[in-house]
Formats: C-alpha cells, structure tokens, sequence
C-alpha cells in the first residue's frame, strides 16, 4: 500500500533545543500508527509540523507522495490531516452542531451570510450517527461528559473529511467502556481507509490498537516495533532505551487493620447514595470506577474542598471533623487533585511558593516570611522527590507533567501526610516519571501512609493497588482483594454489577 | 521590581522635565517650589492611601467602584456628626472610620458568600451611597465651618509634621506597614495565592473566602481614613461631587504601578509610584497652563501610554515548548 503520509528527516531548533533530529514518519491509508515516546521526545513538535503549527527547518513532508506546504492549520486542513488534542478543543457555551461546525458554518440568505441551522444540524447528526453517537445536534456541550465532547471533535474531524487523522493522548480524561468505544470508532475510521497517528502514554491501548509503533527517543527514530512485536517490555526499552526492571512496584495485598474510614459519605452529586470504603495504614487502595462515578467528588468531599451532605470519617478510630481543606490539613488528610495545573499548583508562581504555600507559618517564625527557610525547605523536598528543574524559583509552568505532579507532592511531603489521596496521579506524565510516581507511592505506603489511588487507567489500577473499591453512580459496589482484583471484576462492579 | 521601573521612569522623568518646560515657556519654575512640593505631597498622601486599599482588592482579582461616593456619604456623615451633632473629635473619627470598614465587609460578604460580582456590588454601592449622602444632607453642602470644638482635629488632617503634610506622613507609615503585610507576611502571599488562581489556594488549605473579604475591609479602613483627610482638605462637602470618580485614579494608580486587574499581580511600591505619577501629571496640567478641560485627557492618554509601554517591555520571547 502506498504511504499516504511520509515525513522524511525532519528538522526542528528551537532557541536552545533541537527538538527533531531528522525524523522520519511513514503512514499508510488504513493503517493505525502509535507514536511513542517519553514527554519531551519530540512527538508532539512533530504532530505540530504536520499540523502546520511550527515549520521544519529542514526535510520534507509528502502527502499522496507529492510534496506538501503546510504553513498553517488551513493548510493542513485542506490536505486532510486533522488534529484530535489532548486538551479538548470545543467550546462549552455552544451546542454540539456550532462546534463541529465552528467557522465554517454553512450560510443562507445571500449576502446575509445567515447561519443555515437546519443543513448544519441535519449533517452534524450523519457524523454523529457513524460515531455511535445518540446525541441531539443542538445540545449545550456543557451538558455531555468529557467522553462525549471529545467524540463531538471526532466528529468535526470526519466533517473535514479527514484522511490523515492525528490523536494527541485522546483516552486520557476517559474512563473503559469510554476508552473502548474510542477505539471502536479508531478501528472504524481505520476500515474507512483512514490513516491515525496515536499518541498515547497508555501502552494497554497501544497493543490492542496499533498496527505498528513508531518510537521517538531525544527528537529522534528510536525505531518502531510491527504489529506482533508491540509488547510492553518492548515498548517501554525502546521509549526509556534502557530497561525499566521494577515498572510497577509489587503490591502486597495483605490484610491491614482500618485506619482510615469514610463510613457514611454523601456528596452534593450523589445526596441519596452513600460512599463507603477504609484503607489501612500502609496500603494503597484502588479506588476504580466510570468517570461520572463519583470518585472524585467522594475525594473532595473528605478533603473539604466541596461541602459534603454527610461526612463521617474515622482516623485512627477517632473521628474527623471536616468542613474545610483547613480542617483535613490539620489531621494530615491530603489530596493530589486531578487537575494539576487548575487545582493542585499556581503555575505562575514559582516551585518555591507553591512548595511551602500549606506550610507557611512553618517558615514563617513570628508571622514574616524568611525566604531563606522558604528556599531551604523547598530545595530539599524537590531534591527527595528528584524534581528535575533549574532552581526552586522556576515558574510551576516551566515543568514538565511528571515534575509538576511531584511539585505537588512535595506540598504534602513536608507535611506528614497520614492519608494521601491521589486523584488520576500519573495522567499525561511519561513512562520514566511514571515509574517514580508509583515508587514514591509505595515508600509513602511503607512509611504507614494511607493510600488512596483515583485512577481510570486498568492497568495502573490492577498493577498498583493493594485493594480495589469499586464505584458506581456515586456508591462503591463492591472492594476486591489483591486475588480477586482482575479486568472483569473492575469492570462488573463498575457498570453497577455485584461482586 | 522589572514590572514598576517603566512607570518609575517616566516619573523621574516627567519631574525633571517639568522645571525645564518652565524655564523655556519663561515662567519661574513653580514646580519645584516649597508651596507646590507641599501640595502635592498632601495630594499624594490622599490619593495614595485609599490606592493601597484599592491594590489590595485588584491583588484578590476584584475591583472596587464605590470609593468616591463612600468619600462623600463619609465627608457628609462626619460634618453631621462634629457639627450638627457635637459628637466628640475620637469618636466621630472612630465612628467614620468604622462606617467605611463596615461597608467593606458588606462588600466582602456580598462578594463571597452571595457570590455577586465585584464589579456589580460596587457599581450599585457608587449608586447607593451617592443618593444616599444626598439624602441624609437634604442634598446641602455641609462643612466644618470654623471647627468651633474640634480644632485639634482639624488642625491635625490639614497639618504638617516638620513641613511634611499630615496625609503624606500618614501614607509612609501606612506603606511601610502594608509593605510588610503584602511582601513578607503570610497574609500577603495567601492574598497573592488566593488572586493567582483560588481553586489551587483553596486546594492548599487556604481560606480563600477570608482573604477576599479582608482585602474589602482593609480597603474599607484606609477610605475611612483617607476619607477623614479628604473631607478636612476640602472643607466643603457637596454631595453630589465630593469624591466623584476618585475609585478611577486608585485603579489607575494600582494599575499604572503593575497590578494585573486578572489579579495575582501588584506591590505596594508600584502603587505608590503610580499614585505619584497621577498627582504630578495634575499638577503639570495646572503649571503648563494647559487648558483644564483637558485635564482628564491627559490623565487618558498616559495611562494608556503606560500600560503599552508596559506591555511592550514586558513581552517577553514566546515560549518554547518542545514535546
């Protein structure tokens, strides 16, 4: 089959980086291509040639076989190629026709230019409809879930009749049965003759997608694996060039006495349904579910950040009073939200700020701050958790996924945690950093911190944790042993199944 | 410190530049008269003072449109008090002081547990205080008259301290302590935290709530007190003029001198450079002999010039992200 997509030795400098040292790329029409790397391996500067974001400073970039001049995202529209990214695109005050149709609306009335609704809705549900998709063209897209929205780009996608269809970590704010159903309609659009560039940290959909790996490593071919040698060891030698021996940390699984307990917890989202769950000291509980579960409202409901209908929790067999983030900061409850450059760092402020910003009065003697402490402290937690940065006075939005999540574990770190909840912790962060995040976990939980683990990802769930609890529209259905703990339990109490 | 330099320049700036004009239009130079230095530092001293107050709010991400008709509902108040009703000088001035504070902490509660837009609580409240300090005055200019009880007092706001007008000894010694509290104190980083981005501060365990309505009842305290000073400069409150647009040369001032209206952003020094500024381009326009229906032109016209030159040096090289 001839290439419909060759990229051959692309060059890219930026002002101190050399981001791609002549890579090459080859896609063919119905072929499914994974585009592996750590963060930082030039992927997504290579995505951006394509798309016509930056331009290359040296190679060529041929489509159909003949030589293509992409100077921008119109370019790149017209010669087919469409961007699915990883942060959602859409516009939440519109509804699902306006945004797939955004400024290329089809017009009536002459010189009025005025929107033609009915053509525009008629053809949005065609794209929906070969989708799987069952939504009303003129829903708010406030109203559909994270899953659905990035289906309505799929959709605006295939309005342009995509051929060369790029998807920048589509599965990451997705929950299974989500992520499954992505990569129905990826195996779809693939039969269609579509030709998909994947980029994906998780490397469960990779095996299951991909018709061939492509691996970048330090901007350049590290080498690509075919169909049948995509194997996970594979995968993550070529990523890291070297082999990673202890990837996921061993869970124990061994029964714990309860230390922490949420005995009856109502949330806002769920008022009639009730969380219950506890987790010993020394153990990372796996806390799995459907996105829209209620898992992460349960966790910033303990942690105060939402107000809660009804909250009883137990520490240490006494219980815990909280009504604020104040209140489970001061008996050492912590979350590590989900979204870390929204709630979990100020991205503007430096390491430093938002390190000690928990623990202030720490480093505050008499109520002034000593910048000196301040620098101290920080720099030593960042050094414990190898926070990879130049100083502790880089901004939080110079780092890197993985560093920033470490960032945010360090606010905790100084402060004795004895519960830790960590909500999506390892969410768009590379397989090095990964690993670091889960071994950190595993010391923490050693050193009789109790563990709390959100997290969509099967994988990590079923490799990391002690236990599983399992939730399901905002009640936890069932919890599984480390024996019992298997895809098809997660999935059975996940769907409101019994255990 | 990078962000106040551009306006700090241009101050030292327009300071030297003035005398030089002076001297070519012929004139003796009145700029840099005892007289003058005088005047403006009181004005300063004013002006500064409730521009802190304003800072702070625009520091949290709000904005406060209610301080020039708190200064006349205050200017009126407190006439009534000393010379209608005779209260005593203290508790008259406790009474005003406590009056402003008060409105603050309205503003504050309306703003966090109502949840209403600041822009919308102060734009009703320069509506609501305007009509009601004409109301309580019967719409009459009201005055300290010959300060018959109270002269201390008066003597006090419309003084000097070893030549240095009262407001602007007052405005150090408010700076120094608001320094302190905004750039060293525990205080002063949650406010910076809480106006950067409140989801990550309350994620970290910061009342972000509390902040935001201290940030109204701290400038709260400094209107009362610069209402107080105001009142004595003027020594006749009309209703419905007194203080009129003043919340615009604080929110001038705080911005000319680096608070981001986003929030998050801002110092005491900018500030005060900024309310410097503002005094000496009135001044210039009074000695230059510009026309003074141009007044508010000019005040325009270089603010504007500020924030774009502010713009300018501070675009810094776009980013590069590699990945």
């Amino acid at each position: 089959m001839a290439p419909i997509l060759q990229m051959r030795s692309i060059e890219k400098r930026f002002p101190g980086v050399h981001a791609l040292k002549g890579v090459s790329l080859e896609v063919s029409k119905g072929e499914v291509v994974a585009l592996l790397g750590e963060n930082g391996a030039g992927k997504s500067t290579l995505m951006k040639v394509l798309g016509g974001v930056h331009q290359p400073d040296s190679g060529e970039v041929l489509i159909d076989g003949a030589p293509a001049v992409i100077r921008g995202v119109s370019d790149a529209t017209k010669y087919g190629v469409a961007f699915i990214h990883q942060e959602l695109n859409v516009l939440d005050n519109l509804d699902v026709a306006a945004n797939v149709y955004l400024g290329r609306e089809p017009v009536r009335g002459g010189p009025l230019r005025l929107v033609d609704r009915a053509k525009m809705e008629e053809e949005t549900k065609t794209h929906l409809a070969r989708l799987g998709l069952r939504i009303a063209p003129d829903t708010p897209l406030a109203r559909l879930s994270i899953a659905q929205q990035q289906m309505v780009e799929i959709a605006k996608a295939l309005s342009l009749n995509a051929r060369i269809l790029i998807m920048d970590e589509p599965t990451s704010s997705l929950t299974l049965t989500e992520t499954e159903r992505l990569l129905e309609v990826v195996k779809d659009l693939r039969a269609h003759g579509v030709a998909v560039i994947y980029i994906s940290h998780r490397l469960g959909e990779v095996k299951e997608i991909a018709d061939r790996a492509v691996v970048l490593r330090d901007g350049a071919n590290a080498g690509q694996l075919a169909r049948e040698e995509i194997t996970h060891d594979q995968m993550v030698r070529m990523m890291v060039g070297r082999d990673i021996d202890s990837f996921y940390q061993q869970p124990v699984g061994e029964k714990r006495p309860r230390y922490f307990e949420v005995e009856s917890l109502r949330t806002a989202r769920y008022p009639n349904q009730q969380v219950k769950f506890d987790v010993g000291r020394g153990e990372i509980l796996g806390l799995a579910g459907l996105v829209g579960a209620g898992r992460s409202e349960a966790a910033q409901a303990i942690f105060g950040v939402d107000a809660a209908v009804e909250s009883r929790l137990m520490l240490d067999s006494r219980p815990l009073q909280i009504r604020s983030s104040q209140d489970a900061i001061r008996y050492g409850v912590y979350l590590v939200p989900e979204d870390r450059r929204t709630a979990g760092l100020i991205v503007d402020m430096p390491i430093r700020e938002n390190v000690t910003l928990p623990a202030l009065e720490r480093y505050a003697p008499a109520g002034l701050i000593s910048f000196e402490k301040e620098k101290q402290g920080a720099a030593e937690v960042c050094k414990r958790l190898n926070v990879k940065a130049p100083t502790v006075e880089t901004r939080a939005a110079n780092l890197s996924g993985g560093n920033q999540q470490k960032v945010v574990l360090a606010k905790w770190l100084a402060l004795e945690p004895k519960v830790l909840i960590f909500d999506e912790p390892t969410r768009g962060i590379d397989v090095g950093a990964k690993a670091e995040i889960y071994e950190l976990m595993r010391k923490l939980a050693e050193a009789g911190v109790a563990i709390i683990m959100i997290s969509s990802d099967m994988e990590e769930v079923i490799n990391v944790s002690d236990r599983v609890a399992v939730m399901h529209e905002g009640r936890v259905t069932g919890v599984l042993t480390r024996e019992e703990t298997t895809e098809e339990n997660i999935m059975r109490l996940a769907v409101g199944g019994q255990s | 410190m990078k962000k106040e330099l551009g306006t700090f320049l241009l101050l030292v700036l327009l300071c030297a530049l003035v005398p030089v004009v002076e001297k070519l239009l012929g004139q003796e130079s009145r700029f840099l008269s005892v007289t003058n230095l005088q005047n403006m530092a009181r004005l300063i001293g004013m002006y500064g003072i409730f521009s802190i107050g304003l800072g702070l709010v625009i520091i949290t991400g709000g904005i406060d449109l209610s301080v020039g008709s708190v200064f006349a509902l205050l200017g009126v108040v407190m006439s009534m008090m000393l010379t209608e009703w005779g209260w005593p000088s203290a508790l008259a001035v406790l009474a005003t002081i406590g009056l402003a504070t008060g409105l603050g902490a309205l503003h504050g509660l309306l703003i966090t547990k109502v949840r209403v837009q600041p822009f919308i609580v102060t734009l009703c409240g320069l509506l609501f205080y305007r009509g009601l300090a004409r109301f309580v005055s019967s719409d009459e200019t009201k005055g300290f008259g010959a300060a018959a009880g109270f002269e201390t007092l008066r003597n006090v706001a419309t003084g000097s301290l070893f030549g240095i007008p009262t407001p602007f000894v007052l405005l150090v010694i408010i700076s120094v302590i608001m320094w302190v509290v905004l750039h060293r104190s525990v205080y002063g980083r949650y406010l910076f935290a809480v106006g950067r981005n409140e989801t990550a501060a309350r994620y970290s365990g910061i009342n972000s709530q509390k902040m935001v309505a201290s940030a109204y009842i701290v400038l709260g305290v400094l209107v009362g007190i610069a209402g107080i000073v105001f009142a004595f400069y003027t020594n006749s409150i009309s209703p419905s003029s007194h203080g009129n647009s003043f919340e615009l040369y604080g929110i001038a001032a705080a911005v000319l001198g680096g608070c981001s209206l986003r929030g998050g952003e801002g110092s005491i020094i900018g500030i005060l450079i900024g309310a410097a500024l503002l005094q000496v381009l009135q001044n210039l326009v009074n000695l230059l002999g510009i026309p003074s229906s141009l007044n508010f032109a000019v005040l325009g016209a270089v603010i504007l010039a500020g924030v774009i030159a502010d713009q300018i040096f501070q675009r810094r090289p776009a980013r590069v992200k590699p990945a």
